[in-house]
Formats: C-alpha cells, structure tokens, sequence
C-alpha cells in the first residue's frame, strides 16, 4: 500500500476524514493493513547520526519506530529528541511518553512540542520503576499513570485546554496509543484494563512479548467479547530471543516477560540457537496475524536491531507492500523529472 | 502495617458495608460539621483519618480516597502510584515488580473487590489524576461536604 500524497518531510500530509493524525501509521491501520512497528534504541550519544544509523537498519520493512523514554528505567537520548530527528528526514516515528520521569506540566509541554515537530503518534505508557535500570537513586515522579495520562493527552487534542483549562490554540494531532500485557496477572482482568485505557483515549496498543499464543488468543476473545474490536487497533509484541540462556534470563529478570519452557527447550535443542530464536519470532508473527483482532506486529529486537528486517521479509507479513523510507521514492522521482 | 492491610482485603465486604454506613452518618452530621466551621474540624479530622486508615490500609492521605473501587486495596502503596489498575510488570508470583517481597496492590485490589457487591465493575471506573494539593486532607471530610451538597442541590 502506497499512499498518493506521502511524503516530503516537513510538510504535513492531510488528515484523512475519521483520522485524527496525518500520520502514515494510523493510515495504514485505517485502510485495514497488517503494520509493523519496532523499537529503536536511543544512543548513549549526542550524535544525531547515530540515531539515524539505527533507524536505516528498518528501512523499507516497518510502518513506525518506536522511540524509547528511558526504557528499563535506563538514561539514553530522549524520546522526544529522537523522535524530532527522525521526522526530520520523515520517517514515522512513536514517541513513548513515560509517567516515571516527569510531571504533568512536562509532558504536556512534550506532547505540544512532539507534535509541533512533526511527530503524529505518541504511546502512553506507566514506565518501569526506577530500581530496574541505572539510576536506582533516582526519585520516581508517576504524577500521573498511564491511563491518566491517555485522557490528559486526548483533552489537549480534542477539547484543545490543558488539564487546568487552558487553552491550546492549536491542538496536537496525535493518534494516541497504550501498552497492555496479555500475559502478566490478573489474566482475567487484562482485557477490562485495556477497555479502560481505549475508553481514556488509546486508538492502538501495543502489547508486550508474547510467546504464549493460548493466553493472547484468549485475552483477544475477551477484547472481542467487550466489544474493542474497531474501537482499537492492537499490535501483538514480539522479538527473537538470541539463546536458551538470554531467554531464561530475560523471563527472571524482565518484569513482566512470560516465556513458556517449550520455547526455551525448543531454543536449548537447536544447532543455530540464535537461527532457531528468529524463526520461532517469524512463526509466532505468522499465528498472530490469524488471530482476529491482531492487526499488526511490534517487533522488539533489543540489541539484534538488525534481523528485523530478516523476520519481516521472511514472514512475508508486508504481502510485498514497502513501507516508507527516506530514499525509497528517490529514483521515481527522477524519472519522473526526466519525462516531464 | 502490612499484614493488617492484607487482613482488610480479605475482610473487604465487611469494611465495605461499615464505611457505607460510616458515610451514611457522617453526611447525617453536615449540619453540624457546617456549624463547627470545615475548615476547624480538617485537622484533627484528618489526624483520626490518618491513624484509622493507616492502621487497616496503609493509607498515605492522598486526600481521594478510592477504596471503594480497589477492593479495600490502597492503590497509593503501588510503588508507581497507579490508580486504574495493575502494570505489566507482576511478577509470575504475584508480587510486585518494584518491591518483590510486596504482593502486587491491584492483585489484591481484585480479589478485594471479589468480594465486595459489584466490585469487580467499580474497578473499571476512571480514576483521573490525581490532585497532588489534597496530600494530607481528610478525604472523609471531603466526601461528606460533596455528597450534602449534591443532595441540597440535586
């Protein structure tokens, strides 16, 4: 799927009727595509090339980057900085917004100044406790949570005030998402969270790891059951996993990670355990794009950026549709220029 | 004290149905509160608040109480102070991600609210941010001058 008027960057495409961004990513969604999103770790770097040097390795094989804030609780390059480089050159990025490391008055600054730069989509997340990542001596705000957060960003988009109510004079616009883990406790409950934070404003979600098909098939029933399907799109989160023993590590010691033991025997058997880690990624793609509802991926390949560009091409999810990148028009241009 | 909160979860129905009475009184005695002067009684309102609800919950006086609506479970003793249910970060056993030896509020919130009379549903409710001016002030208070007002002016 290629859209007409997309695009030169720094020129904002118009936002189609029933959309509430200009964004690609939501249109891909909108016109009943399987997206691929990813996540770009941000450099431990104030070189904007290094950035970009991690962006390239997805061109033409995602519809959105994901842009961390501070994730595991870790200091890198902020989200928002990233995301204001990266649609610079006009790639489509998703600007997480954690509630761990600022209050109310900064994020909402952040989601004006995010969509002022270009930035169309923002993920709406609680952000993990501070004790996770480098700076356990570092003070937690959590003014806010995820949920709230949703509907403070959603006001300043739609009834255009701040939560104080203040005018904003030129409303952010934003397709708005959230984080749900289909496979953490209370499994029952999951998909009532997830109902709360589209009712607070989340247009998509992206789900955490999922390596056990059983519980997301049946947090998906109950999506369904509560009548979310259409009201959200809901990316279900991947990622290869490089050996049995980075995999039994990460179940210890990631909050929130449920990796079933048939996984982890099925990697430990394997010659290739890295190989046997992709395919099993581009098998779990293949299920999930079965399971109604699913309306994409979230590839999260932490440090193996690399093969996601392998885990896409030989799942053949993208149907051979090439998503957007900055060069990827460049010869039809000249062409074009050639004829004319 | 922990294990006097994990107690009121599991005596959630019983705290539940004595505090809708203790409300019920409370909004009775507006006319008095009105005559003694709101402002006078916060004070020691909120220090009798705080020792009763400290005791049994945890409390940490964010002044907006929601009890109610967790189960008996206070939402304010989650590390990261979420108000409409659990992270992704439970552990596999239930505890939190934070502080491992703490079971996760919102696991507790839910089996709390199991056994409240439609507390399952209440739990669904969205719970906005938080006003971080009310730290301290009596959330009985507050609710009894809402609750009079809303029925004077219905």
């Amino acid at each position: 799927m290629k859209f007409e008027d997309e695009p030169v960057p720094g020129y904002p495409l118009p936002i189609l009727p029933g959309h509430t961004s200009p964004g690609r990513f939501e249109r891909v969604l909108r016109a009943g595509g399987f997206a691929v999103t990813t996540e770009l770790a941000p450099p431990d770097s104030a070189d904007p090339e290094d950035v970009y040097k991690r962006a390239r390795v997805f061109d033409g094989y995602v519809d959105a980057i994901n842009a961390t804030d501070g994730s595991g609780a870790n200091c890198h390059m902020s989200s928002l900085a990233v995301c204001a480089l990266l649609t610079r050159v006009g790639y489509a990025p998703i600007m997480q917004i954690s509630c761990r490391d600022r209050n109310r008055i900064a994020i909402q600054g952040d989601i004006l100044g995010g969509a002022a730069m270009g930035v169309c989509n923002m993920l709406c997340l609680t952000g993990d406790g501070v004790q996770a990542g480098d700076h356990p001596q570092a003070k937690p705000v959590f003014d806010l949570d995820c949920v709230s957060l949703l509907d403070i960003a959603r006001t300043q988009r739609d009834e255009r005030h701040f939560q104080s109510g203040r005018k904003i004079s030129f409303a952010p616009r934003v397709f708005l998402g959230a984080a749900e883990n289909p496979s953490a406790a209370p499994h029952v409950w999951r998909p009532q969270r997830l109902a709360k934070k589209v009712a607070a404003g989340a247009q998509f979600i992206q789900t955490q790891y999922c390596y056990d098909l059983a519980l997301l098939r049946g947090f998906m029933d109950q999506v369904e059951a509560l009548g979310l399907f259409g009201k959200v799109y809901i990316l279900a989160g991947v990622g290869p996993l490089r050996s049995a023993k980075a995999a039994e590590w990460m179940r210890n010691n990631v909050p929130g990670m449920h990796i079933p033991d048939a996984i982890i025997a099925r990697l430990s058997g394997a010659r290739d355990q890295a190989l046997e880690g992709r395919t099993i990624c581009i098998e779990l793609i293949q299920a999930m794009r079965e399971i109604r509802g699913v309306s994409g991926v979230h590839i999260m390949a932490y440090r193996q950026e690399e093969s996601v560009a392998e885990i896409v091409e030989r799942s053949g999810i993208l149907q051979g549709r090439s998503p957007w990148y900055p060069e990827r028009d460049a010869p039809q241009y000249s062409h074009r220029t050639a004829a004319s | 004290m922990y294990a006097v909160r994990l107690w009121s979860v599991r005596h959630a129905r019983g705290l539940h149905a004595f505090y809708g009475g203790f409300e019920a009184l409370l909004v009775q005695l507006n006319g008095l509160f009105r005559a003694l002067g709101y402002e006078r009684i916060e004070r020691p309102t909120a220090a009798v608040e705080k020792v009763v609800k400290g005791l049994l919950f945890d409390c940490r006086m964010c002044g907006q109480c929601v009890l109610s609506s967790t189960g008996m479970s206070c939402p304010m003793n989650c590390p990261k102070t979420l108000r409409n249910g659990p992270c992704g970060g439970v552990r596999a056993d239930g505890n939190c991600e934070v502080k491992p030896d703490m079971r996760c509020v919102w696991l507790e919130a839910y089996h709390g609210s199991e056994r409240i009379p439609g507390g399952v549903e209440s739990m669904s409710k969205l719970q906005l941010a938080v006003d971080q001016r009310l730290q301290g002030h009596s959330s009985w208070l507050r609710v009894t001058r809402e609750k009079s007002n809303a029925r004077a002016s219905p």
